[in-house]
């Protein structure tokens, strides 16, 4: 049980990641590999507010999430599209992309750790156990977890309900025919590329307040959102949120029960079962 | 084969051979430290472009094999002759990454750089795992009275076997047949080609050229742990040098592991914090700047003087 539930908060934080990542790529096409980087961006900004500011490190989030909006926005606008536009087939995007986005990764990392040195950030914040269940966890996880749901929630119900949600969706499935509608792609695919990040760094923001990190913990963040992302199928909120569960769920098992130096040797497994068996992903259907 | 080729097949070996040379210049110790890495990233460079260059398939995987091949020559340094455990490693590394190719190259080239991109780092965990689990110490030394020298010479007849394999592959029906999936896969498929297979035996080619660089080096570092034989750094370095260098010529990577390890190494030694923030630069200026490498623009450069000289002449 108390593996079930640590498990499950696990990948609650985990889900807002990937859905972060999950409208990146499934809207604007372009599969971020620096999105770890934002988080880690949000996870500093909470800390400096905590230690620094000796305020609530949430209260971080007034300025990380329009700032990380901007960001992002400003990254999609003046490095990937033209990039887009240069590309001549989905392919050659595609590698564009992905170099481009690990360029800037590095890039990040590199500037992170000049700001903030090489050394590991952690900060206590509502570390008090809370019991439930009948076994104890830290007030500060179960917070996370609570946002986490919320924020998830939010998205979905805009998505799927709202008139701006559905030509989100519309672009995702098909950018071309979306044009089509008088829906205006490019400004659709840079909105939903800011929001994404702006949601990884609110990601970063729960994260840091129970998890140690330090400024280059952010490429494992992306790969494990990469392969919730695939797992739950590409575009897919609501496969990205279970996929994250069972990440949570499987690294949490392998960790209490076999080795805790084994997370991402789990992960892989996991991302190979689903490279051999459900490529589509967990609800996707099969493309012909 | 053309007039061109039999040029290259006799000046290739000549510049080798005037290469080999090198350690008995007077003062030989430092260049080899600066030639040794040159040759390593020309090597690893060269086998990635091979697969990496037709398919567009950006592979993430080399520190893997390469870490792979260095534990090859860990364990069976006391039991093997050495030339087996060449052979062993290029058989580790070509097997993995049939395995590693099966499950991921008949998907699209995204699953393959995010599988790949942590391979390093799950070996690496399944690897310590398996050590404090059943094998005892983490590390490994490595004692052996091999010479640096010696590491150089084998690093350059690595280099030449590179550049032959990649010449025969280029004339091979299977160099045709990757240059059309990389063209367009579904033509390829459509024509009969087994694509998903051609992929596959292209990057174990790679892989085994990696595990044996691995085997190569290892008596460099004396002591091999898993963090130092499983550094991911190596193979986005790989990566970044073969693009440098431009990757649909075989002797691209070469123009950008030259250059790029000398930038490296001395970046590495002044001013260790900053190498990743340059790695990251080097990429962002790569893909805006020159996407053909540095050899599309030596090729622009021959092209306008050949148009020039033309024009001369006519």
């Amino acid at each position: 049980m108390q593996i079930l539930i640590t498990g499950i908060f696990l990948g609650g934080v985990y889900a807002i990641i990937a859905v972060g990542l999950s409208l990146q790529y499934g809207v604007a096409r372009i599969m971020n590999l620096a999105v770890g980087e934002m988080l880690v961006a949000g996870a500093f900004a909470a800390f400096w507010v905590y230690t620094a500011q000796s305020l609530n490190p949430y209260w971080s989030l007034l300025f990380v999430v329009p700032g990380a909006f901007i960001v992002n926005w400003l990254i999609y606008r003046f490095l990937l599209q033209p990039l887009v536009r240069r590309a001549k087939t989905r392919g050659q995007l595609e590698v564009d992309s992905i170099l481009v986005t690990f360029g800037l990764s590095f890039t990040l990392v590199g500037i992170f750790l000049i700001v903030f040195g090489g050394q590991f950030f952690n900060y206590s914040f509502m570390s008090r156990p809370v019991e439930l269940f009948g076994s104890r966890y830290g007030q500060n996880r179960v917070l996370a977890f609570c946002i986490a749901v919320v924020i998830c929630g939010l998205l979905w119900y805009w998505l799927n309900y709202t008139r701006s949600g559905l030509s989100l969706r519309a672009v995702s499935v098909d950018p071309k025919a979306a044009s089509l509608v008088a829906i205006d792609v490019n400004k659709v695919s840079a909105f939903a590329f800011a929001l994404g990040g702006a949601i990884a760094a609110t990601g970063g923001v729960l994260l840091s307040t129970f998890l140690t990190f330090d400024a280059s913990v952010g490429v494992v963040f992306t790969m494990k959102a990469l392969i919730i992302v695939i797992m739950g199928g590409v575009g897919d909120i609501r496969g990205a949120i279970v996929a994250a569960l069972v990440l949570g769920l499987t690294e949490t098992i392998v960790a209490r029960l076999i080795d805790p130096g084994l997370t991402l040797a789990s992960a892989y497994f996991l991302f190979l079962l689903i490279l051999l068996f459900r490529p589509q992903g967990l609800f996707g259907r099969r493309t012909t | 084969m053309t007039r061109k080729e039999i040029i290259g097949l006799i000046l290739v070996p000549v510049a080798f051979i005037i290469l080999a040379f090198l350690p008995s210049l007077p003062n030989s110790a430092n260049l080899l430290s600066l030639a040794i890495p040159i040759a390593m990233f020309t090597v690893l460079a060269t086998s990635w472009a091979i697969f990496s260059g037709p398919t567009h398939y950006i592979s993430l995987a080399t520190a893997a094999f390469y870490g792979v091949g260095a534990y090859t020559m860990a364990t069976w340094l006391d039991v093997l002759p050495y030339p087996v455990i060449l052979l062993i490693a290029a058989v580790i590394g070509a097997v993995f990454a049939a395995v590693v190719g099966f499950a991921t190259l008949r998907l699209s080239g995204v699953y393959f750089v995010i599988f790949t991109l942590g391979l390093a780092e799950m070996t690496r965990q399944v690897f310590v795992w398996y050590q404090n689990n059943f094998g005892g110490t983490r590390g490994h030394y490595v004692f052996t009275d091999i010479t640096e020298a010696q590491i150089y010479w084998q690093l350059l007849a690595l280099g030449l076997l590179v550049y032959l394999v990649g010449w025969w592959i280029g004339r091979s029906r299977l160099g045709f047949a990757i240059r059309i999936i990389g063209a367009d896969e579904l033509v390829a498929r459509h024509s009969g080609i087994h694509t998903a297979r051609s992929k596959v035996l292209l990057f174990m080619v790679s892989g085994a050229f990696a595990a044996v660089v691995g085997v190569v080096m290892a008596p460099r570092f004396v002591y091999i742990e898993p963090a130092m034989a499983f550094n991911p750094q190596l193979s986005f370095l790989v990566a970044i040098m073969a693009l440098l260098g431009g990757i649909h010529r075989l002797w691209g990577p070469l123009m950008g592991a030259i250059p790029f390890a000398l930038v490296w190494e001395f970046i590495a030694s002044n001013f260790p914090a900053q190498t990743i923030l340059l790695m990251g630069i080097a990429f962002l200026v790569v893909v805006y700047y020159i996407p053909n490498g540095v050899a599309g623009v030596v090729e622009g450069w021959y092209h306008k003087l050949k148009a020039a000289g033309g024009e001369k002449h006519g």
